[in-house]
C-alpha cells in the first residue's frame, strides 16, 4: 500500500474529526447527546441507519462468505434485509411513540420497575460488547493487513476515534459519521460491482454459468448447502438474522433521532432501499472475488474470506481502488463502533445511572457528564477486551449478538406494545431467559467446543449441535414471557402503566405536554 | 422518565379527561375511532406479516429438505437465486405498500386526536 492509501485513510480521519468538532458545539443537553435533539430528517436518518447497520460483517464478511461458499453466504444478505420488514411493520413507529432515548425507555414506558429497566440495560450492554468485540478485532486485523500497522496500534486507533466521536459529538457526530460512511460504502461497492459486471460483459445470467466452474465447489456453489448441511441449523441462523435486527439497541436508538413516527417510518424506507441495493451488490463482490481473485488467494490472506472485497478491488482497479476500498472498510468499522459506544453509554448513563440509581432526578448537566464518562468507560473496556482477543476467532460474536437481540429483547418489545396481559414478571423473565439461554447454548456450541483443533476455544464434541442457538433461545424468550406473565403478580405492580395508555400512545403518538 | 399512575377511571366527560388533567386512556381506547383504527391496521398488516415470515421461512425449508430450487431457472441461474431475488422485490414492494397505507392511518389518527383530546 502506498501513498494513496495513507492519503485516503487520513482524509477519513480528518473529515470525521472536523464533523465531531462541528457537532460538539451543538451537543449540550442530554437530548442532543443521545438523539441529536430529534433533529434528523428522514433521509439523513435512513442513511445513518444504513451506516450503523452495514458493518464489517456485511461488507467484508458477506463478500468473503459468498466468494468461498456461494449461495450460503447470500443467506445473510436475504435475512438482514428482510429483517427491516419486522422493524417497519411491527416496531419502528410504536417504538418512536413510546420511547425517549433508549430501547429500555420504551419498555420502561409501561413497566417502571427498576428490575425491568435493569434487565433491558443488561441486554443492551451484553449485545454492545459482543458486537463491538467482533468489530474491533476485525478492524485490528484488517488495518494490520492493509497498512502493516501492528494489531494493538490498529485497535487503539479505531478505539480512540470512536471514543472521540461519541465523547465530544454525541449522536450528531455519530450520525454524520454514519451518513458519510454509507455514502463511501455505496460508492465503493457500486464501482466494484460495475467493474465485475464489465468483466462478465454485463451478462448477468451468463455470470452464473461462468461461476459454475470458477470454484472447487462446482455447481454446488450455485445451490444452498455448501456450509449449511443441516436444515434445522440453517433455519436457526435465519431466525436470528430476521428477528435480531428488531432488538439491536444501537439500531433501535436511531429511531429517537427523528421528530416523530412519520419520520421514523420514512427513515426505514430510505434505509430499506440503501441496504437492499447494497445487499444485491454483495453478489458481485462475492462472485467477482471467487472468479477473479480465486479461492486460494482469498483463504491465504484470511481463512474466513474477510479480505475478499479489498483484494477484488485490487485486481480490478489496481492500488488506487484497493486503497479506496480499504479506507471504506475503515470508515465502515468506525461508524458502527461509534453507534455501539453511544448505545452502550446510554444504557449505563441514562438507564442505570439516571433512571435506576438517581430515579430520574438528575440535571441536564449531570446527565451529559454521566453519558460522557460512560462513553469513555465503554470505549476503554472494549479496547482492553479487543487487545486481549487478537488470536481468538470472534467473528461468530456478530451472529450471537443478533441471536441475543432476537431472544432477549424482541419478545419483550413486541409484548410491551401488543399484549394487554403482559406484566413486569413476564418482561423480566423473558429478557433474562432469552439472554441466558442464548449465552449458555453458545458456550457449549461448536463455536466454543469444536472437534477440529484450532477452530474454537476448546477441542471436543459440542454439547449443542448448531452454531446459532436461535431456534431454541427465541422460543425460550417468548415462552418465558408467557409463563412469567401468568405466574407473576395477579395485580398490576405499582410501577406499571395501564395498557390502555401504552396502547393509545403507541398507535397515535400522543404525548402529554 | 417518570411513571405516572393512572387517574380515577370513573370520571366520564365529553373530552375524556380525568380530574388530574390526564386523558382517560381507558375510555379513549374504547372510542369507536380508536377501535376502528386498530381493527383497520390489524386487518391490513396481518396478511403481510404472515406472508413475509412464511415466504422467508419457506426458503430454508425448500433448500434444506427438497432439491426443487436446484433446477435451472434462466440459464444457470437456479430457482434458489430467483427465490432470493424475489425476497428482495418482496421487501421493497411491501415497504412501499406499507408507506402508502400508513398515510391513511395518519389521517385517522389526526381526526381521532382532534376529536377526543383537548389541545
Amino acid at each position: 500500500m502506498g501513498f494513496m492509501s495513507y492519503a485516503i485513510f487520513f482524509a477519513v480521519i480528518i473529515l470525521t474529526l472536523y464533523i465531531t468538532y462541528w457537532a460538539a458545539k451543538q451537543t449540550r443537553t442530554a437530548s442532543e447527546f443521545y438523539t441529536a435533539g430529534g433533529s434528523l430528517t428522514g433521509w439523513q436518518n435512513g442513511m445513518a441507519i444504513a451506516g450503523d447497520y452495514l458493518s464489517a460483517a456485511s461488507f467484508l464478511g458477506i463478500a468473503g462468505a459468498i466468494s468461498l461458499n456461494g449461495f450460503d453466504g447470500f443467506y445473510y444478505s436475504v435475512g438482514w434485509l428482510t429483517a427491516y420488514l419486522v422493524v417497519l411493520f411491527l416496531i419502528a413507529e410504536p417504538l418512536r411513540n413510546l420511547g425517549k432515548y433508549t430501547m429500555a425507555d420504551m419498555i420502561g414506558s409501561r413497566f417502571g420497575a427498576k428490575k425491568v429497566r435493569g434487565a433491558a440495560a443488561l441486554n443492551t450492554i451484553t449485545i454492545v460488547l459482543f458486537y463491538m468485540l467482533a468489530q474491533l478485532v476485525g478492524a485490528g486485523a484488517l488495518i494490520k493487513l492493509l497498512f502493516g500497522i501492528p494489531y494493538w496500534i490498529s485497535v487503539l486507533i479505531v478505539g480512540i476515534m470512536m471514543m472521540i466521536y461519541v465523547l465530544f459529538g454525541g449522536m450528531t457526530a455519530t450520525s454524520w459519521v454514519q451518513i458519510i460512511k454509507a455514502i463511501l460504502l455505496m460508492v465503493g461497492t457500486i464501482v466494484i460491482s460495475f467493474l465485475v459486471l464489465m468483466k462478465f460483459n454485463f451478462n448477468f445470467i451468463g455470470m452464473f454459468d461462468l461461476m459454475r466452474d470458477a470454484t472447487p465447489h462446482g455447481e454446488s456453489f450455485l445451490h444452498s448447502g455448501v456450509v449449511y448441511k443441516d436444515p434445522i441449523g440453517l433455519i436457526s441462523v435465519l431466525l436470528a438474522l430476521v428477528l435480531g435486527t428488531a432488538g439491536l439497541p444501537h439500531i433501535l436508538m436511531r429511531f429517537f433521532t427523528v421528530k416523530d413516527a412519520k419520520t421514523a417510518r420514512s427513515s426505514v424506507v430510505y434505509a430499506v432501499w440503501i441496504i437492499g441495493i447494497f445487499y444485491v451488490m454483495t453478489i458481485f463482490l462475492g462472485f467477482g472475488a471467487a472468479k477473479f481473485v480465486g479461492r486460494d488467494a482469498i483463504v491465504a490472506e484470511n481463512s474466513a474470506g474477510n479480505m475478499a472485497a479489498p483484494m477484488l478491488a485490487g485486481v480490478l482497479g489496481g492500488d488506487m481502488l484497493e486503497s479506496f476500498v480499504a479506507a471504506v472498510a475503515f470508515a465502515t468499522i468506525l461508524a458502527v463502533v461509534a453507534g455501539l459506544v453511544l448505545s452502550g453509554a446510554s444504557a449505563i448513563a441514562h438507564d442505570i445511572y439516571a433512571e435506576i440509581i438517581k430515579k430520574g432526578k438528575v440535571t441536564e448537566k449531570q446527565q451529559v457528564r454521566a453519558a460522557r464518562y460512560a462513553a469513555i468507560g465503554v470505549s476503554v473496556v472494549s479496547i482492553l477486551l479487543a487487545l486481549g482477543s487478537e488470536k481468538l476467532n470472534v467473528a461468530f460474536l456478530v451472529s450471537l449478538a443478533f441471536c441475543i437481540a432476537a431472544s432477549a429483547n424482541v419478545p419483550t418489545i413486541l409484548f410491551t406494545i401488543y399484549w394487554r396481559k403482559f406484566n413486569t414478571t413476564g418482561a423480566v423473565a423473558s429478557m433474562l431467559t432469552g439472554l441466558i439461554t442464548a449465552l449458555v447454548l453458545v458456550a457449549v456450541s461448536p463455536n466454543v467446543i469444536n472437534p477440529v483443533e484450532g477452530a474454537a476455544f476448546f477441542v471436543g464434541e459440542p454439547l449443542f449441535p448448531f452454531v446459532n442457538p436461535a431456534i431454541i433461545s427465541i422460543p425460550a424468550g417468548f415462552i418465558a414471557a408467557i409463563i412469567g406473565t401468568y405466574t407473576g403478580a395477579k395485580r398490576a405492580e405499582a410501577a406499571e402503566v395501564a395498557y390502555a395508555e401504552v396502547r393509545f400512545k403507541a398507535e397515535t403518538g400522543y404525548r402529554e405536554a | 422518565m417518570t411513571v405516572k399512575m393512572k387517574g380515577d377511571k370513573s370520571s366520564k366527560r365529553g373530552k375524556q379527561q380525568t380530574t388530574d388533567g390526564q386523558p382517560d386512556y381507558e375510555r379513549l381506547i374504547e372510542t369507536d375511532e380508536f377501535k376502528q383504527l386498530v381493527k383497520k391496521k390489524k386487518k391490513f398488516m396481518s396478511p403481510y406479516v404472515i406472508a413475509f415470515f412464511g415466504i422467508y421461512l419457506l426458503l430454508p425449508i425448500l433448500t434444506g429438505y427438497t432439491s426443487i430450487l436446484e433446477n435451472r431457472a434462466i440459464g444457470w441461474m437456479t430457482w434458489t437465486w430467483v427465490y432470493a431475488f424475489g425476497m428482495f422485490v418482496m421487501v421493497w414492494v411491501f415497504t412501499q405498500i406499507y408507506v402508502k397505507k400508513s398515510r391513511e392511518f395518519d389521517t385517522d389518527v389526526e381526526q381521532l386526536l382532534g376529536k377526543h383530546i383537548k389541545k
